[in-house]
């Protein structure tokens, strides 16, 4: 039997910004002035739309949210990356993140984060927490131009449950041992899979539930 | 054996008899009137001492004259580094009155080290492994002028998770660990502010507890040293004031230490609420008022109302004794003045313990008392609130009155939480429970982070919790038979305390038509009525205290030791808690 594991959503549970900061980010670093800024009015208008999505359907929020990568360079993208680490991601980590991260690893967990991000985008944030294995949505490339497209499988809500239960079975790990972090209500199947779930900076509705199932309710902001 | 006649001794130990008043008992955050029977002793706290007149001269007076030691201005230097720590809000109950009187010593102290050039000061509470403090709740204990002055930089809590701020200073000859804030360590002077409202209190737990860590917590919160412990409020018969001590020794030996004890009074309600500690039978007809009135209001809001309005009343606490100077003498003093306002002295033990469980305890200020909490307020506090002998003989019943409502508080008790629910119907015992699961609910990360950064106990604290309950439990096991062990465990006595009445484990209102027929705790024989809970008078036919027949003249079962004692928070506590004791 492995070592038990803990499981991190990223967005609002580790860091505080999320997926259309990092859109935003690739959005007014185009090449060009005007294409920055013509990429940089769409995100923003979208940001409404996005909301609205997410709030009906993570799986409706992704097909709209990643189309925006459509026709960008892989080459670019992974360039700019790092940028994204050094200037956005690493300054948005939460303070109680490092700390808990550390418990964790003295207590001899396994980390692992899931992360409905862009593989390319939580590399180097991954290696900076110190995460044993990652797991991110991968976007499709064809030509090494990105189509807007996800591969599958799709990160999100039960997915992630699903990719986590593989993972456990492919691992030996014993799931009751485990534990589970998030901020959003989306990730509930995820959550409800461990025998140690968390709530982190949880919105209402993830509280109420946690509140409900007695789980710990953390703050690491 | 010939029946002795009970008379009322004096004002704390009154004997119930036909024309007695219903008594009052806390029931949460309810209040119930209940027709005792005949014969039933019921012990109140001792009047309010005298608060002290001038409780800053008396403060000054401490500093400038300790206890085997310098007075703190000949141990003040310009530059020199000092910590001052404190207790936290666990300390006094309900919390007291603003000003506290840790803001009386800290405006003194301060002061004075402000006069000596002693810039580099910082202002630790000693929560241990309790939950941190609320900023408003560091504010109305310090004031908030030492607040604005202090916080967050220099005034906040002690964090016994903190991997850089915990430093280990040695081992006791026992081997057992002593770890400590490094800022405490690694100052010139600490200056430790206590209010000693329990024996098992102050003295060289301040320090050595209230800024360790769990792994030096760990070495005497564990049951074996609880079970060892005659009763932990009787220190010198406690393993845990013991160990406290060795460690205290150890810190003694590493740091600077300037003990500040307080004492108070036990005044804990005055003006319109002082009807609560008043005995019934001198009840005024406006007193009785505004108790009805208490009662109609409590029953007709929420819980979690009621909780905010019991808790909202400060409690009246005066300042009746301030000693400074070295730990153990000025413990020593303070606790004779404890003794002084607490101890009542009981003959005799009980066969049948009657206690209402109040609202509040320790680890539920601004918060719920839950099942685990009120089981700890029952066996490992009001049990133990004895010296000498228990007021409950062994083998003896413990009647609870508390609803017990399955109530948590998911901020400050998460792991209480998952210990009630996953661990007590696995086992329910404490040494099982320690060194199976303790180090996993420790080590757990969300209640790290929880504990560190929003206000919740220590994953560990349940553990502790249960093994304090566990005393008086073992206490009668140590010579009770496996029947009656039973019957004192923690489950029976909080969940169904079976009586030979074989009412159930809840104290139930009396109603006219139960009372009627109330009959005596042991020998079930009938007891007239006396008096009307509605009315507040005494039947027509009641005869005259002193004209009514002893129970013993009644029943024969009250010729030996077959009463049962009758305590009320803060009676119970207060008297009991250090009381003397009971042959």
């Amino acid at each position: 039997m492995s070592r038990p594991t803990a499981f991190y959503d990223l967005e609002g549970t580790l860091i505080r910004t999320n997926l259309v900061h990092t859109l935003g980010f690739f959005a007014r670093n185009q090449p060009g002035l005007l294409r920055s800024l013509g990429k940089t009015a769409r995100t923003a208008l979208s940001v409404p739309l996005f909301v609205a999505a997410d709030l009906y359907s993570r799986k409706v929020f992704n097909s709209l949210y990643f189309r925006h990568y459509a026709g960008q360079s892989e080459d670019r993208l992974r360039y700019l990356a790092q940028e994204l680490f050094e200037e956005v991601l690493r300054p948005a980590v939460f303070p109680g993140a490092y700390e808990l991260l550390d418990k964790a690893r003295r207590l001899g967990l396994r980390q692992v984060l899931v992360t409905g991000a862009l593989d390319f985008t939580v590399e180097a944030l991954s290696a900076h927490l110190g995460f044993d294995d990652c797991v991110a949505n991968r976007l499709e490339f064809v030509g090494r131009v990105a189509t807007g497209r996800l591969l599958p499988p799709v990160m999100a809500s039960a997915t992630k449950a699903s990719w986590i239960r593989c993972f456990a079975e492919r691992e030996g790990i014993n799931l009751s041992d485990c534990f589970a972090y998030s901020d959003s209500m989306s990730d509930l199947p995820m959550l409800a899979m461990v025998g140690h779930p968390a709530a982190v900076n949880p919105d209402m509705s993830l509280r109420a539930t946690a509140e409900r199932h007695d789980w710990p309710i953390l703050n690491l902001r | 054996m010939r029946a002795q006649p009970r008379y009322k001794q004096d004002d704390t130990v009154v004997y119930i008899d036909r024309s007695s008043a219903p008594r009052l008992l806390f029931y949460g955050e309810d209040l119930l009137l209940e027709d005792l029977p005949v014969g039933t002793r019921v012990i109140y706290p001792k009047a309010p001492m005298q608060g002290l007149a001038n409780p800053e001269a008396a403060i000054r007076y401490a500093l400038n004259h300790p206890e085997q030691s310098d007075p703190l201005f000949a141990q003040l230097r310009p530059g020199m580094r000092v910590t001052i720590a404190m207790d936290d809000i666990s300390l006094p109950l309900p919390p007291m009155r603003t000003p506290d009187v840790r803001q009386q010593l800290l405006e003194i102290v301060l002061e004075l080290l402000a006069a000596h050039g002693v810039d580099d000061v910082h202002l630790i509470v000693a929560n241990s492994l309790h939950r941190r403090m609320t900023a408003a709740e560091i504010r109305r204990m310090v004031g908030s002028k030492i607040y604005n002055a202090f916080a967050p930089d220099r005034l906040y809590n002690h964090d016994a998770e903190d991997p850089d701020g915990i430093v280990n200073i040695g081992h006791t000859k026992h081997g057992e660990v002593v770890n400590l804030n490094r800022r405490a360590v690694e100052s010139d002077l600490v200056i430790y502010l206590n209010i000693n409202l329990v024996p098992m209190d102050g003295g060289h737990k301040s320090v050595g507890v209230g800024l360790c860590d769990y792994a030096t917590l760990r070495a005497h919160h564990e049951p074996q040293t609880i079970r060892d412990s005659d009763s932990y409020m009787d220190p010198p018969r406690s393993a845990l004031a013991h160990k406290c001590n060795r460690i205290g020794r150890v810190v003694d030996e590493h740091l600077n230490v300037f003990h500040i004890e307080t004492a108070l009074n036990n005044r804990m309600y005055d003006g319109q609420m002082a009807f609560i500690s008043k005995n019934e039978d001198n009840y005024t007809e406006f007193d009785r008022l505004k108790l009805e009135g208490l009662k109609w209001a409590l029953s007709k809001l929420p819980r979690a109302a009621k909780r905010k309005l019991m808790q909202a009343v400060p409690a009246a606490y005066e300042l009746v004794a301030c000693y400074a100077g070295k730990t153990e003498p000025v413990h020593d003093k303070i606790l004779q003045r404890n003794f002084e306002q607490y101890a009542v002295k009981v003959r005799g033990q009980c066969d049948i313990l009657v206690v209402g469980i109040p609202f509040i305890s320790p680890y539920n200020v601004n918060s719920i008392l839950n099942p685990l909490l009120v089981q700890v307020m029952a066996l490992g506090y009001l049990f133990n609130f004895y010296r000498g002998k228990p007021l409950l003989k062994k083998g003896g019943v413990l009647v609870l009155a508390h609803p017990c409502h399955d109530d948590w508080d998911h901020e400050h008790h998460p792991s209480y939480i998952e210990f009630f629910n996953r661990l007590l119907p696995e086992t329910r015992d404490s040494f099982v429970l320690r060194e199976k699961y303790e180090r996993e609910f420790a080590e757990n990360p969300s209640y790290i982070g929880m504990y560190r950064r929003g206000h919740a106990y220590h994953g560990a604290h349940p553990f502790f919790m249960c093994i304090g309950a566990r005393t008086a439990g073992s206490t009668s096991a140590r010579s009770s038979s496996p029947a009656r062990r039973t019957r004192t465990s923690p489950r029976c006595s909080v969940g169904s305390a079976p009586t030979r009445s074989a009412r159930p484990w809840r104290w139930r209102r009396a109603t006219p038509a139960r009372r009627r027929r109330s009959r005596c705790c042991t020998c079930r024989r009938s007891s007239s009525p006396t008096w009307s809970e509605r009315s507040w008078k005494p039947a027509a036919s009641a005869p005259s205290r002193r004209a009514s027949p002893s129970p013993g003249a009644d029943c024969s079962c009250w010729a030996g030791p077959a009463f049962s004692a009758r305590s009320r928070w803060p009676c119970c506590c207060t008297t009991s808690r250090r009381s003397g004791a009971s042959t």
